[in-house]
């Protein structure tokens, strides 16, 4: 076989993305982060506001450490209960969003519903669950994928509608099947609907898990908050959702990693060949 | 060449009239006319009265102006539109489309084994068989590379490359270069000329660049504007490679401009 194109330009070095260096890059965040902390420990230092309704950040912090066997112990079930949610959030989203894809008619008649199922006020329809399936961690997972599924089925559904219509026609002249087609070519490109969807979801998850913990439980950072403000152990109560947020950073930045991981070529920052680089 | 498994059963399915006639012209379009009726607007004549045939390993381009349905007639040759009047009857059809369409996420060899995968073939197998390709097109270096970091020039020889691996015996391309700078668009035509003469196909090349048309073809069909009518077929009689300050191909290029009232 002879070759019949000319000689290939250069390989171009491939960029790579670094995550921690990205991380370190944001001390801008922190600057901001240290600036309202200060500004907060100032004003109740100051007088003004009672400790006993807004805690100092020292207060909190101190309260951290002081209860942290406390805290961890609840948050392990907290993040047990948001990560197995996510998880069947994950699941039922893409199942439902591949069904709504493949029928039309499942479209048009799903839709209003999930819409629907966003409207429902979490506070009115957990202690209802927890009625109905207990005080276990099953009402909890049922609010945390009610709440956070929603994003992921819109921006997955969005990635399946992505796909250009001419590749469609194109892969058609190829005979591929309409399942292969799905496989091949739709799945992958709503990849990065999937992780933005999920990115989303993490934020009202544990969100959700508070709001099911207060319905009824006996443990959880939901429970600690739950049972420490009405003793007045405000401190305790805002370590609670200090460790809360802590905990949807991290889901959030492992999703972003994960993402970049999983489809690098959404975030392609590759340099292109030129065809008069030879 | 390339097996084509597909190929036997799509014709014994759809069941040719005459077998010697399916052999000798792999496309024959008859007198066929489309028009589309969108919702709320008014129809769009796109081809009226439109017959075209090519023989078995003949190449024919398509000339006309913007909106002239050249597309529409790919799209009718490859089976994804039926006429409205008319009859298309077409051995199984490849397209290569304008734009690349190569998948983000797959590097070029798998890009180019994308119509082995569609039929059933196994991912190593389909690598396998598409490598050798790559290498013959000048690839073999770029074959673990993702199209994102492919020149233009590139991604094209992918495509078409993967256009080919489907094995149909008709290839139809639409306008094929017009996305490259002129240079590259140039090589491009020379090394498809080149490509087709190795791995004979019966080609429909759509294009708006009349001297692609001249340089490529075996014939240049003209068509009208909207809606497409054929105005003239020229005959290219010349021998490859062609060079395009030959005159004959500038003989050529006039004639066709001047069936589209553009000449002189």
């Amino acid at each position: 076989m002879t070759a019949v194109g000319r000689t290939p330009a250069r390989v171009p070095r491939r960029a790579v993305a670094v995550p921690w260096r990205t991380a370190l890059g944001q001390w801008r965040a922190v600057v901001l982060l240290a600036a309202l902390i200060g500004a907060w420990e100032l004003y109740v230092d100051l007088g003004g506001a009672d400790p006993l309704i807004l805690p100092a950040p020292h207060a909190i912090a101190s309260s951290m450490y002081d209860d942290r066997a406390l805290l961890w112990s609840n948050f392990l079930v907290t993040a047990e209960e948001v990560l197995l949610g996510i998880l069947v959030a994950a699941a039922a989203a893409l199942a439902l969003a591949t069904v709504m894809h493949f029928f039309a008619s499942v479209r048009r008649a799903a839709y209003p519903l999930l819409i629907a199922s966003q409207t429902i006020p979490i506070p009115m329809i957990a202690p209802v669950l927890v009625l109905w399936l207990g005080f276990g961690i099953l009402p909890k997972l049922v609010v945390i994928a009610l709440v956070s599924f929603f994003s992921i089925v819109i921006t997955t559904l969005a990635g399946f509608a992505s796909v250009d219509p001419e590749l469609l026609k194109l892969v058609r002249t190829f005979d591929m099947s309409r399942r292969r087609t799905f496989m091949t070519i739709e799945l992958p490109s709503a990849l990065p609907g999937v992780f933005t969807g999920a990115k989303i979801a993490v934020i009202v998850a544990v969100i959700g898990a508070v709001f099911a913990e207060q319905a009824g439980s006996n443990s959880g950072l939901g429970f600690v908050f739950t049972q420490a403000i009405p003793q007045l152990l405000m401190a305790r109560a805002f370590a609670a959702v200090v460790i809360l947020s802590l905990f949807a950073i991290l889901l959030f930045c492992a999703l972003t990693l994960g993402e970049r991981l999983t489809v690098p070529w959404a975030y392609s920052t590759a340099t292109r060949i030129k065809d008069d680089d030879r | 060449m390339i097996e084509t498994p597909l190929q036997a059963s799509r014709e014994a399915a759809s069941g040719p009239p005459n077998e010697s006639e399916q052999v000798t012209f792999p496309v024959q379009v008859d007198r066929v006319s489309r028009i589309f009726k969108p919702s709320r607007r008014p129809p769009v004549h796109a081809l009226a009265d439109v017959s075209l045939h090519a023989a078995a390993g003949e190449i024919v381009s398509v000339v006309g102006p913007s909106g002239c349905g050249k597309s529409t007639l790919l799209e009718l040759i490859c089976g994804l539109q039926r006429p409205d009047d008319g009859a298309v009857r077409c051995a199984p059809a490849a397209l290569m489309p304008q734009r690349d369409l190569l998948l983000p996420w797959a590097s070029a060899l798998d890009n180019a084994a994308l119509a082995l995968r569609a039929a059933g073939i196994g991912r190593d197998e389909a690598r396998r068989r598409a490598r050798p390709w790559l290498e013959r097109f000048g690839l073999d270096e770029f074959a673990a590379t993702r199209p994102a970091e492919l020149s233009g020039g590139m991604r094209q020889r992918v495509s078409f490359l993967r256009s080919l691996l489907a094995g149909k015996p008709v290839l139809a391309l639409d306008e094929p270069f017009a996305s490259l700078d002129a240079i590259t668009r140039a090589e491009m035509q020379g090394w498809l000329g080149h490509v087709l003469a190795t791995e004979p196909r019966t080609v429909v090349l759509v294009t708006h660049d009349v001297e692609e048309a001249v340089m490529l073809g075996d014939r240049v069909v003209v068509l009208s504007g909207r809606p497409g009518r054929v105005l003239a077929s020229v005959e290219v009689a010349l021998a490859r490679p062609r060079r395009r300050a030959d005159t004959a191909v500038v003989a050529l290029r006039e004639r066709v401009l001047t069936a589209l009232g553009v000449g002189e």
